[in-house]
């Protein structure tokens, strides 16, 4: 195990969407803010750093994760999707679509945390009932939409039978 | 418009469809350039705030010289600095209420900005804050502002001789006529709670002082009004245009709230200009929860009087606004921007309204959505609700008999003013029709029969848009008002620009939050120049140094439909009739006979006659000297936008606060679970007009969103003080925002009275649930307990309070005897415990008494001095939830009975708050040792205390054990830990850590 003095930096590697990234960070460093500064994934947001807001979520070895809640170095080895991952060649997927059509977001800063929780709900479960929808998008906090434009754009997107 | 060149285009216009956004490709892939995401100047530098742990204290001395020692920081400024280099902000009222941009002298409310620090990275910044060290001597505060208005409240600015820094009353009519006259006077008094709309991105600030040009340039996500503008240049001393204040393309959200990042935008420019280099703050969500800005919470009396048949004749008012400890500019913007509605959707001749602004040791209040609205309606719409119950009349019965009736508009109100267009019965009506109030009625019996609780509320309401700059001017007397000038109007300004290849760029004063301005800025374009929204690019980052602006620039008081989309219609209109013109001279025919679609100019009577869009527009560039006479080269217009309407106040003080006025009515269904008290909406319904909607697909977004802040106001979010004035809802799980699956569903309904004084016919939308959904639940709760006063938010507490009473204190005898003792205010800790050790109590009496043993017990200590016999300072690490910092501690033990007990004293301070407390520890010989019980009882204030109870206990929980383990380790034996329960109830460490890490998710 390595052991690090105060002021010391550590060696980060990782897989951010599909490419092989390194970096330093101190111990301390958030995983939040080494995605941001040091690997320019400015798409994961920090809304309050103490795990409720749900702004920052990003899928880590396949999980939706806070990356306020973990430290950068937490995440040597892993493999992370951003909401930079989505829509690789410019093309929205049927989720960012949807989300466009019914209009379900305002000013956007929630809006990547929200997509990478359903896309983490679309992996374990293709076709969730709008239960389970809600119960994912009420691990976010949004100020701008009132909710319900989500819950019909993940619907639309699962199945086609939001109005 | 033209009367000659309006003719019927080729296809339906864009204006009015409801079209998905420009803006949502690069915000649904991570690519939006909100202000943390912009690049930032090479060898920017990080600036961290210290902040006030006390509500009101004199400020004694501020030592930072261990903190400026440490590698990485480059400056520390405090209020002292600040002073000499700065003014303080304008505001509204002559009294002297000096605010800077850090605490100077005193500190008035938790979380004041006491000390800036400067360096390297934020990480290096916050170490610091924890090393300066702040020497306060803190003064009694005061929180209500009923108490603070009262006689002998402390006063938070003590040269103003009293807290209610201004009063003013108004009498429209003969009010005392009518109520010597009325069958009836009803009468009721409402509190209005704190709150804000918590946009989900904080404030951004990087100030770049360029010392060659002497001149700040900032980029900050501010919102507007930029009236704020000229009060941070005359702050910073000097002329407006040396503060270049630029925007992002998005920003985070806002809801009036960053407005209030202002004060930042100056002291972060001081900051730069002292240390020589950029310097970048951005708020945290603590710093952001516990003192960037909220609403006014208002405190009114008003009563009516009221014939027999429910007719109301006058209205009269007295509202106690509670601004917190200083009066931001543009307040008290609260409690007149609302004051020509103040009769609200009825038809009151007679008015009578005492506004009174207190000030209390609380943070500052300032802009939020809805602004005065929400206040004013609890007041006016709790009153109607208690007309009908008083007088026995059906409450919606109430509402008809004194709605403005249908074809009285543009109509005068009784405090001047000018509401332009609407239908009130007929959108009343449509609500209610369809059967939909007696399928409400149906259920409410339902429920009531199967012995549930149920009831029904309505909201009646005038949405005014687009402000009046000169209605705080009503504040002053008109004698006043003659002498200094009267204010009026509001500018609304856009900017249409064609490229020499026809290619087309709009700006416009609007500041973006998320609404969709730039979507719709291109529907109304596009119109106008025979193109597609996808045509047009539209870019609404704000520069003062090379855009057009005014002080009402900004998106605040719903302006943008009234507003800037108008000056944008009018720009592209000045493009449109010179491109007609120089098409008429190229295709040989007459303007009037030409129209632009399809990207093309062409012949009306003969479609084969035309040329391109970019042709026509290079023609502007490339051959000017061709261009028909009087057509001025170039194709750039920049269009003003001033409606004649905002006239300044009246001699006797009338006022037309807005320019349009649009009329909402909801009716709402509710259920209290009789177990949980938790009150569930069951069914709701609210009925818009606000003119034309120019795209219903944002529009209604707007009404959705503001449904759920006005939900949150009537049953979630405040900002909770104690007496002393510690704040206790500082972090996402004290302040309960609510989530997806809170919300119930929303029946939106329009109807549309077009605006005839805006051409577009629309009027502002978005702040009206705002102001409507809260009374309208409050209004139903009455109805489901028959009440009169109905507290907000409705928590499962306060309904719990309503139909049980308050909860009984616990029977004598469980108390502890720390307990009992404790402390009137703050967040108060208590517990008890007991451990066993194996070591006689005389051994683990000197443990207790050794300086150098006490240091390797006690939980991140750092370093333990003894001052006196038995007094010692020390500074200890401590982490509660999710904050962690240092401490300086006193520790005094005294009432020593040695070998059995002790009583120990003290106070923690630190930049995340204050502690003082104590408690008593007892040894006892047992067989095995000594068994040793403690109890104690703190009380916690700063963001410590903002952050949670739960997490509080279960920390103070965890460290007392950690000392008592030390304690055991120390005296060299096994132990053997048997924690009994606190006086609280939790559930152990395993709770409190998923508290801490699992939030709400």
């Amino acid at each position: 195990m390595t052991t690090l003095k105060p002021g010391d930096l550590a060696r980060i590697d990782l897989t951010l969407n599909g490419e092989a990234v390194s970096g330093h960070a101190e111990p301390r460093m958030l995983l939040a803010d080494f995605l941001r500064e040091k690997c320019g994934a400015t798409g994961v947001h920090v809304g309050c750093e103490h795990g409720v807001c749900g702004c920052c979520t990003i899928v880590m070895n396949g999980v939706a994760v806070r990356s306020c809640l973990a430290l950068a170095v937490q995440a040597e080895g892993a493999v992370i999707e951003t909401v930079e991952s989505l829509a690789p060649d410019g093309t929205l997927n049927a989720m960012q679509e949807a989300f466009r059509k019914h209009h379900a977001l305002q000013c956007g800063f929630c809006t990547p945390g929200i997509l990478m929780s359903l896309i983490d709900l679309l992996r374990r479960n293709p076709k969730p009932e709008r239960e389970e929808i809600v119960h994912v998008v009420g691990g976010h906090l949004c100020r701008c939409t009132g909710y319900s434009n989500i819950i019909d754009a993940a619907m639309d997107a699962i199945n086609g039978t939001a109005k | 418009m033209d009367a000659a060149v309006a003719g019927r285009e080729a296809e339906a216009p864009w204006v009015g469809r409801a079209l998905p956004r420009k803006e949502d490709a690069a915000l649904l892939t991570g690519k939006g350039r909100y202000a943390d995401d912009m690049p930032v100047p090479a060898g920017t530098l990080v600036a961290h705030i210290l902040r006030s742990p006390h509500a009101h204290a004199i400020i004694r001395n501020i030592d930072a010289a261990r903190a400026l020692s440490l590698p990485g920081v480059k400056a520390v400024l405090t209020g002292e600095d600040i002073r000499k280099v700065s003014d303080p902000f304008l505001v509204a009222v002559k009294e002297p209420l000096p605010q800077w941009s850090l605490a100077v002298e005193r500190v008035r409310f938790v979380g004041e900005p006491v000390a800036l620090i400067v360096a390297s990275d934020r990480y290096i910044a916050e170490d610091a804050a924890e090393k300066i060290d702040v020497d306060y001597e803190p003064l009694p505060a005061v929180i209500d502002p009923r108490a603070a208005v009262a006689v002998g409240a402390p006063l938070v600015h003590p040269d103003v001789k009293s807290n209610e820094v201004a009063t003013r009353s108004f009498t429209y009519g003969d009010p005392k006529k009518a109520f010597a006259e009325a069958d009836h006077v009803v009468a009721l008094e409402v509190e209005y709670p704190r709150n804000s709309f918590t946009p989900m991105e904080c404030f951004v600030v990087v100030a770049d002082y360029r010392a060659a040009e002497q001149t700040f340039d900032v980029l900050s996500n501010f919102q507007g009004p930029f009236s704020a503008h000229p009060v941070m240049a005359r702050a910073l001393r000097i002329p407006g245009n040396r503060l270049r204040l630029r925007t992002p393309q998005d920003s985070g959200g806002s809801f009036g709230i960053k407005l209030s990042v202002f004060p930042f935008i100056v002291l972060m420019g001081l900051a730069s200009r002292a240390v020589g280099r950029p310097v970048k703050w951005v708020e945290d969500r603590l710093e952001h929860l516990l003192a960037a800005s909220s609403g006014p919470n208002r405190v009114s009396k008003i009563e009516a009087a009221v014939m027999k048949d429910g007719r109301i004749t006058a209205l009269r008012m007295d509202n106690l606004e509670d601004y917190g400890a200083f009066l931001r500019a543009p307040m008290p913007g609260p409690l007149y921007r609302m004051h020509g509605a103040n009769t609200g959707a009825y038809d009151i001749h007679h008015l009578e309204v005492t506004n009174r602004i207190a000030l209390t040791n609380k943070a500052p209040a300032c802009l939020i959505r809805g602004f005065g609205g929400p206040q004013l309606y609890l007041a006016v719409e709790r009153l109607v609700q208690r007309i009908a119950v008083e007088l026995n009349l059906e409450h919606i019965d109430v509402i008809r008999r004194n709605l403005i009736p249908a074809g009285v508009f543009p109509y005068k109100t009784a405090a001047g003013a000018l509401y332009d267009s609407g239908d009130y019965p007929r959108a009343v009506e449509g609500a209610i029709g369809d059967g939909r109030l007696e399928a409400l009625k149906k259920r409410r019996d339902e429920v009531r029969a199967r012995g549930g609780i149920y009831g029904i509320g309505f909201a009646a309401v005038v949405e005014p848009a687009m402000s009046n700059m000169g209605y705080l001017s009503t504040l002053l007397p008109a004698a006043v008002r003659e002498r200094v000038g009267d204010k009026n109007g509001a500018v609304s300004l856009a900017t249409v620009n064609v490229d020499p290849l026809g290619a087309v760029t709009v700006t416009a004063d609007s500041a973006v939050q998320g609404q969709g301005h730039a979507t719709v800025l291109s529907q109304i374009v596009a119109d106008q120049l025979g193109l597609t929204p996808d045509d047009i690019v539209v870019n609404l980052e704000i520069d003062t140094q090379k855009d057009q602006w005014s002080i009402a620039s900004g998106t605040y008081s719903s302006r943008f439909s009234p507003g800037t989309a108008v000056a944008a219609h009018l720009a592209a209109e000045r493009i449109r009739n010179k491109l007609l013109r120089i098409a008429a001279k190229q295709l040989n025919i007459l303007p009037d006979d030409v129209e632009l679609a399809d990207g093309k100019a062409r012949s009306r009577t003969n479609p084969d006659n035309a040329l391109s869009f970019g042709r026509v527009a290079g023609t502007a560039h490339w051959s000017p000297v061709m261009l028909p006479e009087g057509v001025e080269p170039g194709l750039r217009e920049t269009a003003t936008w001033c409606p004649p309407e905002l006239e300044p106040p009246s001699k006797d003080d009338r006022i037309n606060t807005s320019l349009t006025y649009g009329f909402i009515f909801d009716m709402c269904g509710i259920e209290i679970d009789p177990v949980t008290f938790q009150v569930r909406v069951d069914r709701y319904i609210s009925m818009h007009d606000a003119g034309r909607l120019m795209n219903p697909l944002l529009a209604e977004g707007q009404m959705k969103g503001a449904f759920v802040q006005g939900l949150a106001t009537a049953l979630y979010e405040e900002f909770v003080y104690d007496e002393r004035g510690s704040f206790l809802s500082g972090s996402f799980a004290d302040y309960l925002v609510p989530t997806a699956t809170e919300i119930p569903p929303l029946e939106l309904m329009h109807i549309e009275t077009p605006s005839p004084f805006t051409p577009l016919g629309a009027k502002g939308l978005a702040e009206g649930n705002c102001m409507s959904v809260p009374v309208c639940i409050a209004n139903a709760v009455a109805d489901a307990l028959s009440m009169k006063d109905i507290p907000l938010p409705l928590s499962p507490r306060r309904v719990h309070a309503l139909m049980v009473g308050e909860e009984a204190p616990p029977p004598a005898g469980l108390g502890t005897a720390a307990k009992q003792e404790k402390p009137k205010d703050g967040r108060d800790i208590t517990g008890k415990g007991a451990f066993e050790v194996s070591a006689a109590p005389s051994e683990v009496w000197r443990t207790l008494l050794d300086p150098e043993a006490l240091k390797r017990v006690i939980p991140g200590c750092h370093e333990l001095i003894l001052e006196a016999p038995n007094a010692y300072r020390a500074e200890v690490s401590l982490g509660v939830g999710p904050v962690r910092g240092r401490f300086r501690a006193r520790v005094l033990l005294s009432d020593l009975d040695e070998p059995h007990s002790a009583r120990l004293s003290g106070s923690l301070a630190g930049p995340l708050g204050a502690a003082s407390g104590g408690g008593v520890v007892g040894l006892s010989a047992t067989e095995g040792g000594t068994r040793l019980v403690y109890d104690y009882a703190v009380t916690v204030s700063g963001t410590a205390a903002a952050v949670g109870g739960r997490l509080l206990d279960g920390a103070a929980d965890i460290i007392i054990r950690k000392f008592f383990e030390g304690l055991a380790r120390q005296v060299g034996k096994e132990e053997t830990a048997s924690p009994h329960a606190s006086a609280r109830k939790r559930s152990g460490i395993i709770a409190w850590l998923r508290a801490l890490f699992g939030g709400r998710k």
